[in-house]
C-alpha cells in the first residue's frame, strides 16, 4: 500500500504539523513518521486522534506520501503546497522562512 | 440538562410527553402540535399548563387560534445552525402576541443565549457543553444592540435620537 | 467618513472580550473544535490550508489613512508583513496566531475596525461603489445607506444562523462598479419623479456554483423603508431557504425555485405586516450617519488641470498612468487615482506593510486621509488635487504600485486558490501572474483595451469568473489542475454570465489559450470595441474556432 504520515494543523497557532515518531509535531514532513501499512496507519491516527482530544492539534488525518531519494514527498499536489508553502511565496516556504522577531 | 427561565438556573416543572404515552392530570405537560391539535378539548380541560412543541418547519401562523390556551410553546433546534426558530419565535411573540413562556429546546449553544432571548425565547433547556452557570454570562457580553427586536431594547439609533433614555436597560418584555 | 461614536466603541470592544473569552476556553479544552468552529467563523477565522486566516472587515470599502497604518503594524506584529486584499474589500491575514488573535482584534477596534461577519452563515460585510461620493454619475453617496445597513445586520438576532451566507452590495451611481446584480441583495439608489430617493431591489443574484443574474424585485423602494423591507426579505429566506443541502441554500435558489413573482409576492405581504414600525430608523439617525459622509472641503484648485496638462506632456509614463488609473472626480479640479495592486508578475491583491504604510501616507498628505478598496483588488485615493497627482505618482513608482492597467487584461481578479486556500482544487495566483507577464508589454495592453479576466480555483468562484470578460475556473481532475475557460461574463450595469467555450485546458496550455483568445479578438473587433462587446456580437465561433481548431 502507499506509505502515509499523519499531517494536522497546530492548534495554538495553526501551522501545518506532522507526527513524529517520538509522537511529537514536526513542522517539517522530513521529521514525519511514515506509515507502511493499514495497521500502522491506524495506530497513527489513533495516536493523532488523541492529541486531537488533548488540543496540541486539529483536524489530523492521513496523507499518501513517496519517498523518492530518501525524501519524503506528498502525492498529492494540495499536500505538497501545504508542506512547502505557497508556490508564489518562496520566501515564506517551511524552509526559508524565518519569522522575525525584531518587528 | 439544566433549565434556564428569564436568566437564572431553576427547577423544571414541565415535562415532554411523546407521542402514544398518557399525559398525566397534573403539572404542566408538553405535547407535539399534532397531538395537541387531536386532543385539543381533552388536553385544555385537564386543569393543568400545557404546552406544545412548534417544529421549524411548522409556520407560527398555523397556531394563531390556539395562541391564548397554550401556557407554554416549546422551539427546538434540531442543529444549532438551523435559525428558523429565531423567526419563529419573533413571529409568535410580536405578531401573534404569544405571552407564555417560550423554550428553545434542543442543540443550543451558550453563545446563542443572548440571540435566543432577544428573539423572545424566555427559557432555555441548555445541555450545552459549558457549565450552564457559567452560560448565564452570556446575556450580557454585548449590551449594545443594533436593532429592535422582541426584547425591546433601546437599539442604538434610538438611543443616539432620544438621549434622555438609559443606553441599554437588558430588560425584556 | 463614519466615526465611531461610544455606543459603537462600546460594540467591538465588548466583542474582543467575547472573543477572548471564546478563545481562552477553546485552549482550555472547554470548547470542542466543532463547538468553537462557528463561534470563531462569526469573527472571521478561517482554518486554511497553512495556518489560521483572518478576514477583517472594510466597510464599504473605506479606510482612513490610521486604519490602514494599523493594517500595515498588523501585518508585521501578528503575520508575516502583508496582506490580501479581496473581491468582498475585505482584508485578509494569512498567517495569524489563535493564541494572538483577541490582541489581534483590540488593535482593531482602537481604529473602529472589526472582523465581524466577515464569515459564517449570517450577513457578510456590505459593499458599495468604491467610488461612493466621488463619482460624476451618482445620485446619493451609497455609504450612507450601506453604513445604515452595516449597523442594522451587525450581531442581528434573528438573522446569524441564515441557511446560507448572505451579501448585500450597494450602488448610488449608474455605472455599477459594486456588481450588484450578483449579490443576494443588490441595491441600486435612484429618485422617482417626484425626486424622492430610493432603491431599486434586486435580490436572488449571485455567483458560485448556480451563478444568476438577480432580478429586481421591487422597482422603487422608498428610502426610509429600507430597514424593514430588507427585514421581509430576510425574514423570508430565513424560514424558507433550503437547509437540507448546503449547496441549495443561498437565497438565489430559493427566489429561483419559488419564482421571482411569487418570492417577491411573500416579500410584500412580510413587509406590509412590518412596515412603519420600529425596524426602520427613528428620525434624526438617517440625517446623523449621512452628515458623516458630507464632502471634505476641497481647495479651489483653480490652475490645477492646467498643470497636470503641463505634466502629462512632459513625462509620458505619467501621462499613461493618468490615463489609465485616473478617473473624473465630481468635484473641480480633483481627480479619482486609482492604484493597481496588479504589479507585472505580482499576486493580485497583495500588499506588503510598506506598500499598505506608503498608500496611507500618501491618503494624508494628498487624499484627505481617505483610501478605498476596490472588489478588483485594488487600492483607490478617492480626492487628489490634479496638481497633485504627479507627487502621488512618483511615490507610487517608489513602491511598484504604479502599474498603469487599471481595467486591462494585466489588472486580474484572482483568488488565492491552492496557494492558501482549504477549498481551493487549482491554483490561481501563479496563472495570473504568468498571464501577467505574458502580456507584459504596455502597449499591447492598451492596444487590447478593456478586458476584464477573472480567475477562481474552485467552483465557489470567488475570483469571480462567471462574471469575467474571459472566465477562468480552476477544476481538479484525477489529481491534475485543468482550468475552464468561460466568455462574455461581466459584473457590470449590463451582468451576464460568461458561457463555457469547451474542453478545459491543463495549467501550462492556458496563458497559450487565453492569448489565442485575445489574439482571435484583435482579428475580428470592429472600431473600439471591448472584447466583451466583440464576443456579444459575434458570439462564440470565432473564439472556440481559434481555440480548438473546429466550430
Amino acid at each position: 500500500m502507499t506509505q502515509q504520515v499523519i499531517s494536522a494543523n497546530r492548534l495554538g497557532d495553526g501551522i501545518v504539523v506532522y507526527l513524529a515518531a517520538d509522537s511529537s509535531w514536526s513542522e517539517r514532513i522530513s521529521g514525519s513518521v511514515i506509515a507502511m501499512d493499514e495497521t500502522a496507519a491506524d495506530a497513527l491516527l489513533r495516536e493523532a486522534k488523541q492529541a486531537e482530544q488533548d488540543r496540541v492539534v486539529i483536524d489530523p488525518y492521513l496523507i499518501d506520501v513517496a519517498e523518492v531519494d530518501g525524501v519524503v514527498r506528498p502525492i498529492k499536489y494540495r499536500e505538497f503546497i501545504r508542506a512547502t508553502g505557497p508556490s508564489v511565496r518562496p520566501d515564506l516556504s517551511k524552509q526559508s522562512y524565518v519569522p522575525d522577531t525584531g518587528a | 440538562m439544566a433549565l434556564i427561565k428569564d436568566r437564572e438556573l431553576s427547577e423544571d416543572s414541565w415535562v415532554h410527553i411523546e407521542d402514544g404515552v398518557p399525559v398525566p392530570s397534573d403539572g404542566g405537560a408538553i405535547v407535539s402540535l399534532e397531538r395537541w391539535q387531536a386532543e385539543r378539548d381533552a388536553l385544555s380541560g385537564r386543569n393543568a399548563p400545557i404546552g406544545i412543541r412548534l417544529d421549524s418547519d411548522t409556520p407560527a401562523e398555523n397556531l394563531v387560534a390556539d395562541i391564548d390556551r397554550l401556557d407554554l410553546i416549546a422551539v427546538p433546534f434540531s442543529q444549532f445552525k438551523d435559525g428558523r426558530g429565531y423567526s419563529t419565535a419573533r413571529l409568535l411573540r410580536e405578531r401573534y402576541g404569544f405571552t407564555g413562556e417560550l423554550r428553545a429546546v434542543g442543540n443550543i449553544l451558550r453563545d446563542q443565549l443572548a440571540f435566543l432571548e432577544r428573539c423572545g425565547f424566555d427559557s432555555f433547556e441548555y445541555a450545552g457543553g459549558t457549565d450552564a452557570t457559567e452560560a448565564l454570562r452570556a446575556f450580557d457580553e454585548i449590551e449594545v444592540v443594533y436593532q429592535t427586536a422582541t426584547d425591546r431594547r433601546q437599539s442604538a439609533a434610538a438611543t443616539r435620537n432620544h438621549p434622555s433614555r438609559a443606553f441599554s436597560n437588558g430588560t425584556s418584555g | 467618513m463614519y466615526i465611531y461614536d461610544e455606543i459603537d466603541q462600546t460594540m467591538v470592544d465588548q466583542r474582543v472580550n467575547q472573543f477572548r473569552d471564546q478563545v481562552r476556553r477553546r485552549i482550555a479544552g472547554e470548547l470542542s473544535e466543532d463547538e468553537f468552529k462557528p463561534l470563531r467563523l462569526m469573527n472571521g477565522v478561517y482554518l486554511q490550508l497553512h495556518a489560521y486566516m483572518l478576514r477583517v472587515a472594510i466597510p464599504y470599502g473605506t479606510l482612513s489613512a490610521e486604519q490602514l497604518r494599523k493594517l500595515a503594524w498588523i501585518a508585521r506584529k501578528y503575520d508575516r508583513g502583508y496582506g490580501h486584499f479581496t473581491t468582498r474589500q475585505n482584508l485578509q491575514y494569512n498567517w495569524p496566531k489563535l493564541e494572538e488573535l483577541p490582541d489581534l482584534l483590540a488593535e482593531l477596534a482602537s481604529v473602529q475596525m472589526h472582523a465581524l461577519q466577515t464569515s459564517g452563515n449570517c450577513i457578510r460585510n456590505v459593499t458599495a461603489d468604491q467610488f461612493a461620493g466621488v463619482a460624476a454619475d451618482e445620485v446619493i453617496d451609497p455609504r450612507i445607506h450601506a453604513e445604515i445597513i452595516r449597523q442594522w445586520s451587525t450581531l442581528h438576532p434573528e438573522f446569524t444562523f441564515l441557511p446560507r451566507k448572505f451579501k448585500i452590495a450597494v450602488t448610488g451611481a449608474e455605472t455599477d462598479r459594486a456588481a450588484v446584480k450578483v449579490h443576494d441583495i443588490g441595491l441600486i439608489a435612484k429618485r422617482d419623479v417626484a425626486g424622492e430617493l430610493g432603491f431599486e431591489v434586486i435580490v436572488g443574484g449571485g455567483l458560485g456554483r448556480t451563478p444568476m443574474v438577480g432580478p429586481t424585485i421591487r422597482d422603487f423602494l422608498p428610502e426610509r423603508h429600507l430597514l424593514s423591507y430588507l427585514e421581509a426579505v430576510l425574514r423570508v429566506y430565513n424560514q424558507l431557504g433550503r437547509r437540507d443541502n448546503m449547496y441549495k441554500a443561498r437565497v438565489k435558489i430559493l427566489v429561483h425555485e419559488t419564482g421571482a413573482e411569487k418570492f417577491t409576492e411573500m416579500v410584500e405581504r412580510e413587509w406590509e405586516q412590518i412596515r412603519d414600525t420600529a425596524v426602520d430608523l427613528p428620525a434624526g439617525e438617517r440625517e446623523r450617519i449621512a452628515a458623516f459622509f458630507n464632502p471634505p472641503l476641497y481647495d479651489k484648485a483653480e490652475d490645477a488641470a492646467e498643470t497636470l496638462t503641463r505634466q502629462v506632456a512632459g513625462d509620458a509614463d505619467f501621462a499613461h498612468w493618468v490615463e489609465t488609473n485616473v478617473a473624473p472626480h465630481k468635484a473641480d479640479g480633483y481627480a479619482i487615482a486609482n492604484i493597481s495592486l496588479k504589479p507585472i508578475g505580482g499576486v493580485p491583491g497583495d500588499a506588503s506593510a510598506e506598500q499598505m504604510d506608503a498608500v496611507a501616507a500618501l491618503a494624508e498628505r494628498f487624499s484627505f486621509s481617505e483610501i478605498r478598496v476596490t472588489h478588483e483588488q485594488n487600492l483607490v485615493l478617492p480626492h487628489v488635487r490634479q496638481d497633485e497627482l504627479y507627487a502621488v505618482w512618483q511615490t507610487l513608482k517608489s513602491y511598484d504600485l504604479h502599474t498603469p492597467n487599471l481595467g486591462l487584461v494585466s489588472d486580474m481578479i484572482a483568488c488565492p486558490g491552492m496557494d492558501y486556500c482549504a477549498l481551493a482544487n487549482a491554483r490561481s495566483i501563479p496563472l495570473a501572474q504568468e498571464i501577467s507577464e505574458r502580456f507584459a508589454d504596455l502597449d499591447r495592453q492598451y492596444d487590447i483595451g478593456e478586458l476584464k479576466l477573472k480567475i477562481s480555483g474552485c467552483i465557489n468562484a470567488c475570483g469571480h469568473h462567471h462574471v469575467g470578460h474571459i472566465g477562468i475556473l480552476g477544476v481538479d481532475r484525477k489529481g491534475e489542475e485543468y482550468y475552464q475557460i468561460t466568455l462574455g461574463g461581466s459584473g457590470a450595469e449590463d451582468a451576464s454570465l460568461g458561457d463555457i467555450v469547451g474542453p478545459a485546458f491543463p495549467y501550462d496550455k492556458v496563458v497559450n489559450a487565453i492569448e489565442t483568445l485575445v489574439d482571435a479578438y484583435l482579428g475580428v473587433r470592429a472600431d473600439n470595441e471591448r472584447f466583451l462587446d466583440t464576443y456579444r456580437r459575434l458570439g462564440a465561433d470565432p473564439f472556440k474556432e481559434a481555440l480548438y481548431g473546429v466550430n
